[in-house]
């Protein structure tokens, strides 16, 4: 029995020190959970690795906090969505470059039954003051990521701020797009998503597209390299294989590729005016 | 997404073994003659050391893996050894988890050992730390319990696991980080039957040593 558990212990110490499909080079990129959930990297990442050998380690997390691993030292790259956020970042002096690779949009969803009368609109704004005002159930992120910041600035501009007030209707759930998602299927709530979450999601019960198409639901994707003056330990050079490959015409081609249920999540958007 | 590749499902279900096995080793490593050792050996502090072990027994594995995490950091103290984001870092999460566990299990096994069997080792001759292995050879059936009670515990665990691994695919992503992810994707189906797999895996697994501890108890022909 002894001699059974050490030749176990030793047998899994040794296949520990061997992780599957660790290539020669590797980098961590910290992102949000919206091009996880939606599937964007996990398909054009292994196109990247196969041309380049070059593996992305993807970490994914709301903007907030992808800012934060970054500042930590923890990441070699980002990948966000938050425009204030990333400002702020910048002005720190965390990164190095800041380049746009894509575009979608929020929409913001709800149930059919529609009880504040906001389905077909496209005034995000008016819609979230109508919600407000028959108090329907919202659910906010609640995570410090890009699409919680992005709801937050409509409420502001709604002149609302039912989080501060702790109304009831307004549910924080402090979780990722998906687990948005789940709640607001599950509670007949609105939410604000990204387009490309919506589209791979697969539970979404009664929820349907309540407003779209408000220029103010823009929503675009960065990539950003980080200051090797500040972040010594960042893997530099394979960070920056990577964000120039999402740049390029292929990398980009690769991005507008990508389609669920034959719409298309992602549209690139490399070298596009701000 | 929603499509599990067969070879990112062997990834994961590997994965979440061996790092369940790795951490439950180092783990048996530890709390065994720990917990042997807080029932033979009296000394200032013993009680407390035990009413901490005790409770530890339910440390909760997110406020473990933050611990970790901020260890673990590029700006923490143990930053150089760059294992956040890697297995070795649900290693460690793991581990912490299930020593207290195994060594709260063993410790009382050995109280009620060393209570009956004490005298009679050391008049024998054995001197305190020869006592530690005669009594966790007494309690062998107990010690069992007690490894997989924390294997258990390891490979069930997601709180821990997904902040210090990150949920990576095809490095960190285990079982329960994968249902995790399955759920959030909506892929509610798809995240249950992975979770039953989870449970069948965890059955197998513990009938496996229950067998072989079953023959090495009867082929050794050990009173018990």
């Amino acid at each position: 029995m002894m001699k059974f558990r050490v030749q176990l212990a030793l047998a899994t110490l040794l296949a520990a020190n061997h992780p599957p499909a660790i290539a020669a080079e590797a980098i961590v990129l910290a992102s949000t959970t919206s091009v996880e959930n939606s599937g964007l990297l996990a398909n054009i990442v292994p196109q990247f690795t196969a041309t380049t050998g070059i593996s992305v380690h993807v970490v994914a997390q709301g903007t907030g906090k992808a800012l934060d691993t970054a500042r930590r030292g923890d990441a070699d790259l980002l990948l966000v969505h938050d425009p204030d956020a990333e400002t702020q970042f910048m002005k720190e002096g965390h990164g190095l470059t800041r380049r746009q690779i894509a575009w979608n949009d929020f929409i913001l969803v709800g149930p059919s039954d529609d009880p504040a009368h906001v389905r077909g609109g496209n005034d995000s704004v008016a819609a979230l003051k109508a919600i407000a005002t028959v108090q329907a159930p919202f659910v906010s992120r609640g995570d410090n990521s890009g699409t919680h910041t992005a709801e937050l600035r409509l409420w502001k501009m709604a002149g609302l701020d039912p989080g501060v007030e702790n109304e009831k209707w307004y549910r924080d759930i402090g979780g990722g797009m998906g687990q948005a998602l789940n709640a607001a299927s599950a509670m007949d709530a609105y939410t604000l998503t990204d387009r490309g979450t919506w589209l791979s999601f697969n539970n979404k019960g009664a929820l349907v597209i309540a407003v779209e198409n408000d220029p103010r639901l823009i929503n675009r994707y960065d990539i950003i390299e980080l200051n090797p003056k500040i972040h010594a330990g960042v893997k530099l050079g394979p960070a920056k294989v990577f964000a120039d490959w999402l740049i390029s015409p292929e990398g980009q081609q690769a991005i507008g590729a990508y389609r669920m249920n034959g719409e298309r999540l992602f549209n690139p958007s490399a070298g596009m005016p701000e | 997404m929603g499509d599990l590749f067969l070879r990112d499902f062997f990834d994961i279900v590997g994965l979440s073994i061996s790092i369940g096995l790795t951490a439950s080793a180092i783990a048996a490593a530890v709390s065994l003659p720990l917990g042997a050792a807080l029932a033979i050996f009296s000394f200032r502090g013993r009680r407390l050391l035990v009413v901490l072990v005790n409770a530890f027994f339910g440390l909760p594995p997110v406020v473990v893996g933050l611990a970790i995490y901020m260890a673990l950091s590029h700006s923490g103290p143990l930053g150089f050894l760059h294992w956040l984001y890697t297995p070795a870092a649900m290693v460690v999460a793991q581990a912490t988890l299930a020593t207290p566990i195994m060594a709260a299990l063993v410790h009382r096994a050995s109280e009620r050992a060393w209570a009956r069997y004490g005298d009679e080792l050391i008049s024998d001759g054995a001197s305190h730390a020869q006592a530690i292995f005669q009594i966790l050879h007494i309690i062998r059936a107990d010690l069992l319990t007690a490894v997989l009670a924390g294997f258990g515990r390891t490979i069930s665990e997601v709180g821990a696991v997904i902040l210090v691994g990150g949920n990576i695919r095809g490095l960190t992503r285990t079982m329960t980080t994968t249902i995790a992810l399955q759920t959030s994707q909506g892929e509610l189906a798809l995240a249950l039957s992975l979770g039953v797999l989870l449970i069948g895996i965890s059955i197998s697994i513990s009938a496996t040593i229950f067998a072989l501890a079953g023959s090495a108890r009867s082929a050794g022909n050990d009173e018990i």
